[in-house]
């Protein structure tokens, strides 16, 4: 008599349909079908993608644990650094290699490996491979890194904060300062992932060179599409059934869940380890398709940003958060690109470059004090709830009197 | 018949104020027993001290056959030892199902990745109306917690409870805000839960001790003042002295 997992959950399959939708319509208009779509739109696209899984993983350690992180984008970022560092090596190998093979004698391996050194570190100053890049020749492994440091770090960092019983304002602070080290520790020359040049030439897949860039975009477009989608089934079978029950009880009163017998840190934990990692996928995913990577993008800025899509686009649903980190990054990237039109008031032109962060923070306060469940929470307006049929008894109980028995 | 949790020489300070000093107790297996004290006794002190939330300056807390220290355990560990513990205010998780509610309680492995992979079988659903029809809530178990009156809240919890399947279950003032025939209920309820573990009411109101008809335990400033019969009790000099003479 269990119904089964999509039954029970309609908006997981109303969300995929709709993602596949998207992802079918974004392809019939890109170059393979009417060529309406360029290719920068579909990248922009793609990292939509991205970020609204990012969103989606934030909302489950926040609007269902409870756990306001402003560290998550700090995962994302250590993904797209451990995927970059081997686009970045294999790529310049590639032309290392190519610039050499006219050279009178071939290279030794060792001389192949301080040219790359020279090529990526010559901006820093330096020309030796800090241990730092011992594994980023190999694909597999900075693959296995893209999951394991993120994960890693949230699982230590996690252990040490949850452990000691740090909740909310305190650890929201705590979060936040290992985002800025982090960031601080990147921006400095010396710490082996060049400075504030960050990396860059991302979106050269080396190996498929011969593919154009509008190829390549589609095929992350439709990676992202994937990952977004199976991202949010995976959370989605998380936060249903008792786990997600237990999980949502810690947010709402943790004292009273360790009484009941569950070990709340471990759960904290597990999810904001879990989360970590989907970030850090996300990441992954999001900086070939974006070029470039520096630390400014693990700055404390980004996460709070993160923490801004999910509560504009509603906290507590996952489909909330997908809403809100795509409204909102696209509506970012339009106004601050120069695309939406200046108004002139006469006296005062403004212009959405300047006055967009001020319009982002009114709607976010206004969404928090007028529309508290966000957008999202507009869907609750289109499920119609049984009204019971109680017209004239008495009261909601049996035992009160049915109309039928009460003074005429 | 040996004891099932023993309290010996437990004393806890507060920035110099002795909440509990030197306490001693005992509770049997099977039974129930009422902790009686005027305002600032410590008897929510005691059942912090037995719940792991609050670790005594010193003393010994023992529980079961093994003679576990409590005072080693976290929370969740003594919960699941088989201690269950229902607080003074009623505290359910609103934004869930009654449904949800109890089955997050019903006595089962507890580790995340347990949970995680767990599929309600048919026992579950048998187990969660036994509990419902118990407390009186099977019309409400879709209900979400949230919408149920003040008492219902307070069987639903002393619903979670008995779901946990505790050995020892502890009850903060639970007929405080209830109406004359809820607490009639309530009282059902608790002499009936104490017909196969023991149960400890911490309560200020006579007349429900008087209607629980245990073992009294009278606490004046963090220690035992008196214990027996509420007859035996009331009738004590001390008692009188400091609690009912007020």
């Amino acid at each position: 008599m269990r119904q089964s997992f999509i039954a029970r959950n309609p908006s997981v399959l109303w969300f995929l349909l709709a993602l596949a939708l998207f992802t079918l319509a974004v392809t019939v208009l890109s170059h393979l079908g009417l060529g309406l779509v360029s290719t920068s739109f579909v990248k922009t696209l793609g990292k939509t993608l991205c970020l609204c899984l990012i969103a989606v993983a934030m909302d489950v350690v926040w609007g269902y644990c409870g756990i306001l992180s402003l560290g998550h984008f700090a995962f994302f970022g250590i993904g797209g650094y451990a995927i970059g560092m081997w686009l970045m090596y294999a790529r310049t190998e590639q032309i290392v290699v190519a610039s050499l093979v006219n050279a009178p004698l071939p290279p030794t391996e060792r001389e192949v490996v301080d040219a790359i050194g020279t090529q990526i570190f010559g901006v820093v100053g330096a020309a030796e491979f800090p241990p730092l890049w011992a594994f980023a020749g190999s694909l597999p492994l900075q693959l296995m890194a893209v999951v394991l440091v993120p994960g890693l770090l949230a699982l230590v960092f996690g252990w040490l904060a949850f452990r000691s019983r740090v909740t909310g304002v305190y650890l929201s602070i705590l979060t936040q300062a290992m985002t800025l080290a982090l960031s601080l520790y990147l921006f400095q020359n010396d710490s082996g992932l060049r400075g504030n040049n960050g990396l860059s030439g991302l979106q050269n897949i080396p190996g498929l060179d011969h593919l154009g860039q509008d190829v390549l975009s589609l095929w992350f477009f439709w990676a992202s599409a994937l990952a977004l989608g199976l991202g949010y089934l995976l959370f989605a079978w998380v936060i249903s059934g008792k786990f997600g029950s237990v999980v949502r009880a810690i947010r709402d009163d943790e004292a009273r869940v360790r009484f009941l017998g569950y070990h709340v840190e471990s759960y904290k934990l597990f999810v904001f380890t879990l989360t970590a990692v989907v970030a850090g996928l996300a990441g992954a995913l999001y900086y070939p398709q974006a070029g470039i990577i520096n630390p400014a993008e693990i700055a404390p800025i980004a996460s709070i940003y993160l923490a801004v899509w999910v509560a504009i686009g509603g906290r507590g649903r996952l489909y909330g958060a997908v809403i809100g980190a795509a409204l909102v990054s696209l509506l970012s990237s339009w106004f601050t690109g120069g695309a939406a039109p200046n108004i002139d008031l006469g006296f005062y032109v403004i212009r959405w470059t300047d006055w967009w962060l001020v319009l982002l923070g009114l709607s976010f306060v206004a969404v928090t004090l007028f529309f508290p469940k966000g957008i999202g929470g507009l869907f609750d307006y289109l499920v119609v709830k049984p009204v019971p049929d109680r017209q004239g008894d008495f009261g909601p109980d049996d035992s009160a009197w049915r109309r039928e028995e009460g003074q005429p | 018949m040996t004891s099932l949790l023993e309290v010996s020489g437990v004393s806890v300070t507060f920035d110099g104020f002795r909440a509990i000093n030197n306490l001693s107790m005992q509770i049997d297996a099977v039974g129930l027993r009422a902790v009686i004290g005027p305002n600032g006794a410590g008897k929510t002190t005691f059942m912090d001290i037995i719940t792991g939330k609050t670790r005594p300056d010193s003393g010994r807390v023992t529980f079961g056959e093994a003679n576990l220290s409590l005072l080693d355990m976290n929370e969740s560990q003594i919960a699941r030892a088989g201690i269950g513990r229902k607080f003074q205010r009623p505290t359910v998780f609103e934004a869930q199902s009654v449904r949800e509610n109890l089955a997050m309680a019903l006595r089962d492995k507890r580790a995340p990745l347990d949970v995680l992979l767990f599929r309600p079988g048919p026992d579950t659903e048998t187990r969660i109306r036994a509990i419902a029809d118990e407390i009186g809530l099977t019309d409400a178990l879709a209900r979400p917690a949230g919408e149920l009156s003040h008492g219902q809240k307070q069987w639903l919890e002393i619903g979670m409870l008995l779901a946990q399947d505790p050995r020892l279950l502890l009850v903060d003032e639970p007929a405080a805000g209830m109406t004359p025939a809820e607490r009639e209920h309530t009282t059902a309820l608790l002499v009936r839960a104490a017909q196969d573990r023991a149960v400890v009411v911490v309560e200020h109101d006579m007349e429900f001790v008087r209607r629980l008809n245990c073992k009294v335990t009278v606490l004046h400033e963090g220690a035992v003042l008196a214990e027996g019969s509420l007859d035996h009790v009331t009738q004590n000099k001390d008692v009188i002295d400091v609690y009912l003479g007020r």
